[in-house]
């Protein structure tokens, strides 16, 4: 860890309408309170998390605790 | 070509070596224990692998694991051990696993009579896994046969990618006699896939209702081997009724379909017999003795010996019950074959059972004098 | 679809079957990485037992073994000696390990056999409905256990440790990252590595025995239940019931492989 690292930002979060359950762990696991809930229903029906507020540090938390493989976290300019 | 004294046990193992086995895991038990012995011996020197497991089940399931491994596989036990090992053998049916399980039947039920002789297992051979599958049941009578059968049961469970039991008894198991073994044996060899992993599809029928060879780990097939009902690419269908259907009727249609080539009895003396004893296993021989000495008294007698017991030879049987008027069944057991001869003779010619307990094998005067007897 | 899944998971049987929620998601997402990372997908040989930890092997596009319920370490070891460059894994419940398995555990952990064997334990049988098993804390109401649970529940590290496994770790479902470092750990080490992993259940445990289906509070739960090492050492034993210690608990190298011992022991020409 050096002083100069660079801060990560996350370029776009995709969440898999195709395979998200709706279970939010991704709301629960996230240190920065990216994710909160949407209207938005997942293919199979379940209402789906959203990542609509600002602050992710590429953390890769929520893709890797995603049970459905569902998040994928592009980081900007990794 | 060697010329060795050895016992029915012995001859099994050096069997499984000819063979091509190369990974045994067994449990030590009574009367089959020689067979595990003589592999931890001989097994080394082929570099093969060989394991004393923790108990039966673990025995058959390693040689399961092993069988996707790569490897020629067996296991041999007696009653107790085959009754842990049936979900074992129902698994392997279900995935088209080849593997060989010997057991060296004795009295039972239960711990029954460890020491001595029975052919009490000789339905569960064939139905003692739950649900709808086939199991090819070899049975030999003396030690040469013992290790002839065993070579076939390998290739056989190669041709049909099933298990295959080797049904013996103790006093096959324990009773030295001279057994020549060839230099080469005919092995059938384990081939891979004739397609390329891309195109392969592992559990659909290739020509004759059989699997177009096998492949093992790791050879890049990335194949899902699954106990639950799949469909040709091994991907579950327990919820789908007709593939679930097709996935059984296919595995068992393999081996039934092939019934009359499987078909393996010899006979002596049947062309005009008016009595025809129906015997295998032990009860074999003396059944043998007692034909000739009824020839010997005028009687004309013959023997029919089975050296497969599943899928039953309905066909020889068949031919029997045309060309005799009485047929006997000496068997080690409260009478099981009996009906099965009895369900193929439908009536055309008498059936009697002519059952033996106790751990001895049936005397040649015992069935010589059952020709007379009305049951 | 996420870029592991697209490698490695067998497309036709997506989505999971895994309930909203569940730890064995979460387990299966980092073993992917786990595989990617060390590069070992060649040499995976896969086996899952009975439950819903069971399925998981079945997600990806190795080879793999869908066995029997309790048995599937005895395969593992059938595949394992056959060509001991496999990498084997095993994945397994609490019940399918040390319930019906558990002859089988101590035997292959006795021998020291180089498997790698994940046991997710859900406290529960989950497929099954929800029966009480091994591990079911006490007091825990179950189907099986409508009063209560009677039975202490295993200490499964602590049995993998006492019958040779010379690789033990914990952690849980709330713990990905350092559940990715164990798994690899777990992968390379020579040896019987043991890998608990304490998963949420929602639909059974969840429900049964915490109270709550919301997969959220449940991993909230494993987190504040989980002690670390460190922290474990100066927790005095009162403070302890109803949590458990994670973190890497036994790592002992140096002791014999098996299959190393049974290829190493062939007898030579001049021996026989």
């Amino acid at each position: 860890m050096t002083a100069s690292r660079k801060k990560k930002t996350a370029k776009e979060i995709i969440i898999d309408d195709q395979f998200c359950k709706g279970c939010n762990l991704c709301i629960e696991v996230c240190p920065r309170k990216v994710f909160g809930r949407s209207n938005k229903r997942s293919h199979a029906g379940y209402p789906m998390p959203q990542a609509a507020n600002p602050g992710c540090s590429v953390c890769f938390l929520c893709e890797m605790t995603c049970p459905d493989l569902a998040i994928t976290v592009v980081e900007e300019n990794p | 070509m060697e010329t060795l004294v050895i016992h029915g046990n012995e001859a099994c193992a050096r069997g499984a070596i000819a063979a091509g086995c190369r990974f045994f895991a067994g449990y030590p038990i009574t009367p089959a224990s020689e067979i595990t012995e003589v592999m931890s011996r001989l097994l080394p020197r082929t570099r093969g692998v060989f394991l004393q497991m923790e108990d039966e089940i673990a025995s058959i399931c390693a040689i399961l694991g092993a069988a996707w491994g790569g490897a020629k596989t067996c296991t041999a036990t007696s009653g107790p051990g085959f009754t842990l090992m049936q979900e074992g053998i129902g698994w392997a049916a279900e995935t088209d696993t080849p593997v060989v399980v010997i057991d060296v039947m004795r009295g039972g039920p239960a711990t029954g009579q460890p020491t001595s002789s029975s052919q009490q297992d000789v339905m569960q051979a064939k139905y003692g896994s739950h649900g709808d599958y086939e199991v090819i049941v070899l049975v030999p009578s003396s030690a040469q046969e013992a290790f002839d059968l065993t070579v076939k049961a390998f290739n056989l469970a190669e041709v049909y990618r099933n298990p295959v039991i080797l049904l013996t008894d103790e006093i096959v198991g324990h009773t030295r006699e001279k057994v020549r073994i060839p230099e080469k044996v005919e092995v059938v060899e384990r081939r891979k896939p004739a397609s390329n992993p891309a195109d392969y599809v592992p559990f659909r029928s290739a020509a004759k209702g059989l699997l177009e060879g096998m492949p093992a780990f790791n050879q890049g097939y990335g194949i899902l081997v699954d106990g639950q009902l799949h469909d040709e690419f091994g991907g579950r269908a327990g919820h789908k009724p007709e593939v679930s259907a097709a996935m059984v009727e296919r595995i068992c249609r393999k081996i039934t379909d092939h019934a009359d080539e499987l078909m393996d009895v010899e006979e002596w003396m049947l062309e005009d017999a008016e009595i025809a004893f129906i015997a295998f296993g032990s009860p074999a021989r003396p059944a043998l003795r007692a034909a000739k000495d009824a020839r010997n008294l005028g009687v004309k007698a013959g023997l029919l010996k089975l050296r497969i017991l599943w899928p039953f030879p309905d066909r020889v049987i068949d031919r029997v019950a045309m060309q005799t008027r009485r047929i006997i069944v000496p068997e080690m057991n409260m009478g099981k074959v009996f009906r099965e001869v009895k369900r193929v003779v439908a009536g055309r010619a008498e059936v009697f059972s002519l059952p033996k307990l106790g751990g001895e094998v049936h005397t040649p005067t015992e069935i010589l004098r059952s020709m007379s007897n009305d049951q | 679809m996420h870029p592991l899944a697209d490698k490695y998971i067998r497309k036709r049987t997506l989505p999971l079957i895994f309930c909203p929620g569940c730890g064995d998601g979460t387990v299966l997402n980092v073993f992917l990485r786990a595989v990617d990372d060390l590069g070992i997908f060649k040499d995976l040989a896969l086996v899952g037992g009975i439950g819903c930890s069971g399925w998981l092997p079945t997600y990806l596009q190795s080879d793999v073994l869908h066995v029997l319920h309790g048995r599937a370490i005895p395969f593992a070891c059938g595949l394992k000696l056959t060509d001991p460059r496999r990498k084997v894994v095993v994945f397994t419940g609490d019940g399918d390990c040390v319930g019906i398995g558990g002859n089988h555990f101590i035997h292959a952990a006795r021998r020291n056999i180089d498997l790698t064997v994940i046991m997710i334990n859900n406290g529960i049988y989950g497929m099954t409905g929800g029966q009480v098993a091994p591990t079911t804390p006490l007091q825990g109401r179950t189907q099986t256990s409508p009063y209560g649970n009677l039975e202490p529940p295993f200490d499964v590290c602590e049995l993998a440790r006492a019958a040779g496994a010379t690789y033990v770790s914990r952690w849980t479902a709330a713990h990905p990252v350092q559940l990715l470092k164990t798994i690899k750990e777990g992968i390379e080490h020579q040896g019987f590595a043991f890998i608990e992993v304490m998963a949420q259940c929602p639909t059974q445990a969840g429900r049964y025995i915490e109270g709550t289906s919301n997969a959220g509070e449940l991993l909230s739960l494993l987190k504040k239940r989980a002690v670390s090492l460190e922290k474990a050492k100066e927790t005095p034993p009162e403070e302890m019931t109803g949590k458990f210690v994670v973190g890497k608990l036994h790592h002992l190298t140096g002791k014999r492989e098996f299959s190393q011992a049974i290829y190493d022991s062939f007898p030579q020409e001049k021996d026989r």
